[in-house]
């Protein structure tokens, strides 16, 4: 009990009004909003009890159904009715999911897909905005308030495209957002601080269409995500469809039906998988559209065996976030079970085997990333005060390695893939050339080591440097990032002050499955990468004396080389001039003519030094200097 | 009906009132508000309103307008010092809950 102060007549401290904030978990399948009430985190149900809303839209003619009701539907308008948005959230259409487009009539359009649908093109913002209206209207029902904000979960995978557009979609829901959450850190949220544990802990999130696994390091009320990885197309929706494609064979189906039975064997399938996860074997019935009645029998044993690649396919991604984590199954303290495909026993028992620990599941799956956002929002919104035990910190990764071009096209990485965000690095640059006053910075995201092969995220030109000669200039390059993961670089001239900067504004288009073929690019290729380095490194170098060379020629050539020993440089110069210009690619030729060109100056360049102490000597006596 | 203070929070609040150098006694009050419902008022009271009830306890006048004394009825207000912090409590048997945060209260 806070205790109270007596204060002057009439002004009495108004008690602190609660701000109203939830916590959101937009899902693939499912969603839900949570709240902290008296201290504690609870998903908030509907009218009818139910906490999960089903993350399906249907729209009708001047009319608009979202949840169970709209996926009631789904097997009579199959156009009109959509569900797993999510796996559309900032794509384009050349990047959208091949499932998706077997279902919907995708379209075009500026940044991001549509889908063609009763009430016109509706883009998988719009769509989300639809769900998460629905939540808002839920929430401030149950409330009986307006909601200061909210905290929004994004799978850990997802990137700054797909994070805007969910930021955008709650805009257009009319809801205020606080901070997007990793779905993982809510998870590893709501159990540090309800069971106080401490340590490192995996988080294996098998959603309805994606799967994540984060390494996460709880430390006295602190989170740092240490590693994420995962697979953007695996989920309970694969199971039902393995599911699926068995139930047609064995009931003699042909591979492909209408639609509306597509969707009614589907409904099935995930009926039948819920309920193997409690009983040993059920009876599978449905009426298909023309009146014949299915019946197939399933037992679990088949049903494993149908996904049990599933399941080992989703121990990949757990194997190489534990690899860039540094760290092995037996470092892992725990592991927590998120999603309610995590409820199938299999999964359990095959996550058990490889951590060789039994999971933590004694919160609901379904609900635990929702409950831990609602604690976040809770936090953010002020209604927990600094210095109490719940005063926590929270830290985040940055998913891809961030840095800038530098000459020959090479990356030079500033902020290194799963560094924690907030942060905040520099480093220093140059110039190249002598009396050089621009310098063009190229921000690109990627772990590869040319430019090509990486994203480009912004350009921009630090201009007014003084002239100075090459290399005299010192660029500092700071690269920021918020704590919503957005990016801002500055380029700064120490000596003048002068001064550039950018914000990145991400551009809906990289798709998740985008950043994992980055990953995976980056992981095939580093041999590749790091000859091509060595080539780009040797022309550049080439170059740069070629430059000096001629500028000390211009300067002193005449002055201190007679003509045969000026055509010996000139010729050395001229050699590798051509050999860069033939661009041979050959590493090795390049050094070597270098080298010539090293050997052949080198007289000259002892003379000038030889000169210029002359000249500063000249006229000064012992003493003075 | 009544509403008590502790021997401790009746010679703070004498003190209180006397560095003040003015003062009829305290106002008790109730506000709907904060996240469980029910907020805790403590003022200076420099006049009793007609309506108002009046306990005297321990020396000081404890004002209750007639809408707050339903929750309040049986409260004991205590003075109490923890750690750094030292403040009035309300021991209310009235109420039923409290917030996370301790600043409201449910019946």
């Amino acid at each position: 009990m806070a205790l109270l102060q007596i204060a002057e007549p009439g002004l009495a401290a108004a008690p602190h009004q609660h701000r109203l904030a939830v916590g959101i978990d937009l899902g693939t399948t499912n969603s839900l909003v949570a709240t902290v009430a008296s201290g504690l985190a609870k998903a908030l149900p509907d009218a009818d009890g139910h906490a999960l809303l089903p993350s399906v839209v249907r729209y009708t003619e001047g009319a608009l159904i979202v949840g169970r009701e709209a996926r009631a539907g789904q097997a009579d308008d199959p156009h009109n009715t959509i569900a797993s948005v999510k796996r559309l959230m900032g794509r384009s259409l050349a990047d959208a999911d091949e499932t998706m487009r077997s279902h919907y009539q995708l379209s075009d359009g500026p940044g991001m897909v549509g889908i063609e649908t009763r009430a016109g093109r509706k883009t998988p913002v719009e769509v989300s905005a639809d769900i998460l209206r629905a939540l808002r209207e839920r929430a401030e029902a149950s409330l009986g308030g307006e909601l200061t904000g909210a905290v929004i979960t994004v799978p850990a995978y997802f990137d700054d495209a797909q994070r805007q557009a969910t930021k955008d979609a709650a805009r257009i829901a009319g809801l205020n957002v606080l901070r997007l959450l990793n779905e993982p850190t809510a998870a590893a949220i709501a159990y540090g601080l309800d069971n106080a544990a401490e340590g490192t802990y995996a988080v294996y999130d098998l959603g309805g269409g994606t799967f994540d696994i984060s390494i996460l390091k709880l430390t006295r009320g602190v989170f740092e995500v240490l590693a994420t990885n995962g697979d953007p197309a695996l989920g309970g929706d694969d199971f039902d469809q393995r599911l699926a494609v068995w139930l047609k064979a064995q009931a003699g189906l042909p591979a492909e039906l209408p639609i509306e039975d597509e969707r009614r064997i589907l409904a099935l399938a995930r009926s039948t998988k819920e309920s193997l996860s409690a009983v040993e074997q059920t009876l599978a019935s449905v009426t298909l559209g023309d009146g014949q009645v299915i019946r197939v029998a399933v037992t679990r044993a088949q049903f494993i065996e149908l996904t049990a690649e599933l399941v080992s396919r989703s121990l990949r991604p757990v194997r190489k976030a534990l690899r860039d984590a540094g760290l092995g199954p037996e470092d892992i303290k725990g592991v927590v079970m998120v999603g309610g495909s995590t409820r199938m026993p299999h999964v359990q028992s095959a996550v058990a085997a490889l951590f060789g620990t039994a999971p933590l599941n004694n919160l609901d799956p379904d609900q635990v990333v929702a409950l831990g956002a609602a604690m976040q929002a809770d936090v953010l919104a002020g209604n927990r005060k600094s210095g109490s035990e719940a005063d926590w910190l929270l830290l985040d990764v940055c998913p891809l390695s961030l840095g800038l071009e530098t000459m020959g096209g090479l990356v030079e990485k500033i902020v290194p893939r799963n560094s924690t965000i907030p942060t905040a690095r520099a480093q220093d640059f140059t110039t190249y050339k002598d009396g050089q006053t621009a310098m063009s910075v190229h921000v690109v995201q990627g772990e590869r080591e040319i430019v090509s092969e990486c994203r480009s995220l912004a350009r921009f030109t630090l201009r007014g440097i003084p002239p100075m000669v090459a290399g005299a200039a010192r660029i500092r390059v700071t690269f920021q990032i918020d704590a919503d993961g957005l990016l801002s670089v500055t380029a700064r001239e120490q000596t003048s002050g002068v001064e550039a900067h950018v914000e990145v504004k991400p551009s809906y288009g990289l798709g998740d499955g985008e950043v994992a073929r980055m990953l995976l690019d980056a992981y095939g290729t580093g041999e590749i990468d790091a000859a091509t380095r060595m080539l780009r490194e040797a022309q550049v170098e080439a170059r740069r004396l070629i430059d000096a060379t001629e500028a000390a020629l211009a300067a002193d050539g005449a002055a201190l080389l007679s003509p045969p020993e000026r055509d010996i440089v000139q010729k050395a110069i001229f050699a590798l001039a051509e050999l860069l210009e033939t661009d041979e690619g050959d590493t090795r030729k390049i050094r070597a003519a270098t080298d010539a060109l090293n050997t052949a100056s080198g007289d000259f360049a002892a003379r000038r030094m030889d000169a210029s102490i002359k000249r500063a000597l000249a006229g000064r006596s012992l003493e003075t200097i | 009906m009544s509403i008590t203070v502790t021997e401790k929070a009746a010679r703070h609040i004498q003190k209180t009132l006397d560095k003040r150098g003015k003062g009829f006694g305290l106002r008790l009050a109730v506000k709907t508000s904060g996240c469980s419902g029910m907020a805790y008022a403590l003022e200076f009271a420099d006049e009793s309103l007609p309506e108002d009830l009046v306990f005297e306890c321990a020396g000081v006048r404890l004002l209750v307008d007639p809408r707050s004394l339903p929750y309040l009825d049986g409260t004991e207000l205590d003075f109490v010092r923890e750690g750094l912090n030292e403040g009035f409590k309300f021991n209310n048997p009235n109420a039923k809950a409290e917030c996370g945060c301790g600043e409201s209260f449910a019946v």
